[in-house]
């Protein structure tokens, strides 16, 4: 039976004492979408995916992935799933394809075109020149690229990627989701990936669910998101921050005015319009800034704080990771 | 059938990762080897216990320490392991806890059958152990090995974080080692002295390592036999269930 989600989930809840890591997550991902959780540091992203793969129990709530429940059945769903982690966790003392020879017996991958499939994996993730060479000698990018190889050979109905691009630089990042792109139009995978750079989950993702403190805060393609904030974000400087808000707050077509820093950010619809009149009616502004709403915009207007404020998460385990060395 | 290839996959990992880092096996030989010639040799040279030059009578208690610590570490790694490494792909692999608990118990046996291998090739090549004591010893060690190895996985599975890692040092692997016989004879102990050796496993495990090199034992063979397989049956059902309990 072919599932009509893929992935289903229905108030789930993660609680470690006090603090409430996810709190009360509803929604559906459709079979071959690409789905972002986006959200800063710490909003709980992991705690989800972890849930879904059946790597940590839910407090309460459900959640069906491929059809399968996550907590009582969780070998059939692991079965169908792929899982690309945030940490590296390939082995670095085995070769790149050591490592994949390895998940494909964990799999219970047939013998038979086992070796095709590897191989074949290894050129769309461009690593079959550097396949026998241990995982240690990898630069972050190929260490990615060949985690990816590994979570979806496997050919899993269902893909996620924790922060796949985290701690890469601007170019490798877009290198690892052109892989990705590749990977979900051969393979046909609905993927799920957490990310807190906004313009991955506005460039890549079908739709995304906005995450803040365990909540999910938004949900929609990131056109309409954005669309919703309706318009153009200005970002004012004045001497006299205060008073130019309360002029504008007077304004009908301004909206979500706010001070911050001693600047002033305004939401204006139709500014082509809109932007000469405000002006006309303003005194005493020292210059204009103006960018297309983004979903940043779109998490600010529901947090009030721009989402790469937070510190980084799992800086205790890289910190680890770092002092660790080659082991 | 999945199951046995799942096993050999998690085995195949360990042993593999096992030669590769020959730090950790260098240093796993280096240890005992100076108990037996420090502490052994310096010792030894005054003193004899039961008809043998005492350096010759704590070599099967050494051996028996390798064991211990290499099984106990091997145990603890785990705590690294799945946050870092590969145990979080194996737990998200569709394969039962019970079967990464058993790749990874093979593994840690296997890598700590090799070091005590080595430990005893040098301890016969100095005449303190005849070839054919091999016979015994080789499945002896493997035999505590076994018990040994799970309950460090057991305490790996539990522990959340490494910094249990010297309590354990402390509380276990020492009392353990020093609470064995493996530097004393466990007979003639004072009461006290003897309830605690009676309950420490590793003393059995002593006993039968002895008893293959030297010839003598306190509690018999089959009784050590009994008690270490008893044991390690417990050990492994804990472990298998403390796997299926372990959350990354």
């Amino acid at each position: 039976m072919v599932p009509v989600s893929a992935i289903s989930i229905k108030k789930l809840s993660k609680h470690f004492g006090k603090l409430r890591a996810v709190d009360g997550i509803s929604l559906e991902v459709k079979e071959g979408e690409v789905f972002a959780l986006l959200g800063p540091n710490g909003a709980g992203k992991t705690t989800t995916i972890s849930m879904l793969c059946g790597l940590l129990r839910p407090t309460s709530g459900k959640a069906s992935v491929a059809g399968y429940d996550a907590e009582t059945e969780p070998l059939k769903v692991r079965k169908s799933i792929g899982v690309v982690f945030q940490q590296p966790s390939s082995d670095d003392l085995l070769s790149g394809r050591e490592n994949l020879e390895m998940h494909a017996l964990l799999y219970g991958m047939p013998g038979e075109g086992r070796k095709e499939r590897i191989d074949s994996m290894l050129r769309l993730v461009g690593l079959t020149d550097r396949q026998k060479s241990r995982v240690k000698e990898y630069s972050g990018g190929m260490r990615k690229r060949l985690e990816i190889a590994r979570g979806i050979l496997h050919k899993p109905l269902i893909l996620f990627l924790d922060e796949p691009t985290v701690g890469l630089d601007p170019q490798t990042r877009s290198h690892i989701w052109e892989y990705i792109r590749k990977m979900s139009q051969v393979e046909k995978t609905t993927i799920v990936f957490t990310t807190h750079y906004l313009e991955e989950a506005e460039k890549y993702a079908d739709r995304v669910a906005i995450i803040d403190h365990g909540r999910m805060i938004a949900l929609g393609k990131p056109s309409d998101l954005v669309r919703k904030l309706g318009g153009d974000i200005m970002l004012l400087k004045s001497k006299e921050p205060a008073l130019i808000a309360s002029e504008l707050r007077k304004m009908p077509f301004a909206r979500s005015v706010k001070i911050k820093e001693g600047i002033v950010s305004v939401t204006v619809p139709d500014s082509q319009k809109n932007l000469p009149k405000m002006l006309r009616l303003l005194d005493g502004v020292d210059s204009i800034e103006m960018h297309p709403a983004t979903l940043n915009d779109v998490f600010i207007k529901y947090t009030g704080r721009a989402i790469r404020e937070d510190s980084a998460e799992g800086s205790y385990w890289e910190r680890i990771m770092n002092s660790k060395g080659d082991r | 059938m999945h199951y046995l290839e799942a096993v050999y996959a998690v085995w195949l990992r360990e042993i593999t990762v096992f030669f590769r880092e020959k730090e950790r096996v260098i240093s796993a030989i280096v240890t005992p080897l100076l108990w037996i010639f420090a502490f052994g040799g310096g010792l030894g040279a005054s003193v004899e216990l039961q008809g043998v030059n005492y350096q010759t009578f704590i070599f099967p208690g050494v051996v028996s320490m390798a064991v211990l610590f290499g099984s106990i570490f091997y145990g603890l790694y785990i705590i690294w392991d799945r946050k870092l490494d590969f145990l979080k792909l194996v737990l998200v692999a569709p394969i039962p806890r019970s079967a990464v608990f058993m790749g990874k118990m093979l593994g840690g046996m296997s890598d700590v059958l090799l070091q005590v291998v080595a430990l005893m090739v040098i301890g016969i090549a100095f005449g303190m152990a005849g070839m054919d004591s091999l016979v015994l010893a080789v499945p002896a060690a493997l035999l505590l090995s076994m018990c040994i190895v799970s309950l460090g996985l057991i305490m790996g599975a539990s522990m959340s974080s490494p910094d249990g890692f010297n309590l354990v040092m402390s509380f276990v692997m020492w009392p353990m080692f020093l609470f064995s016989g493996a530097l004393f004879p466990v007979e003639n102990l004072p009461s006290y002295l003897g309830f605690i050796v009676a309950i420490n496993p590793l003393t059995y495990g002593v006993d039968l390592i002895r008893f293959a090199f030297l010839g003598t034992t306190a509690f018999g063979p089959v009784l050590d036999v009994a008690v270490l397989l008893g044991i390690s049956l417990a050990f492994i059902f804990i472990g298998t269930k403390s796997f299926e309990r372990m959350q990354v």
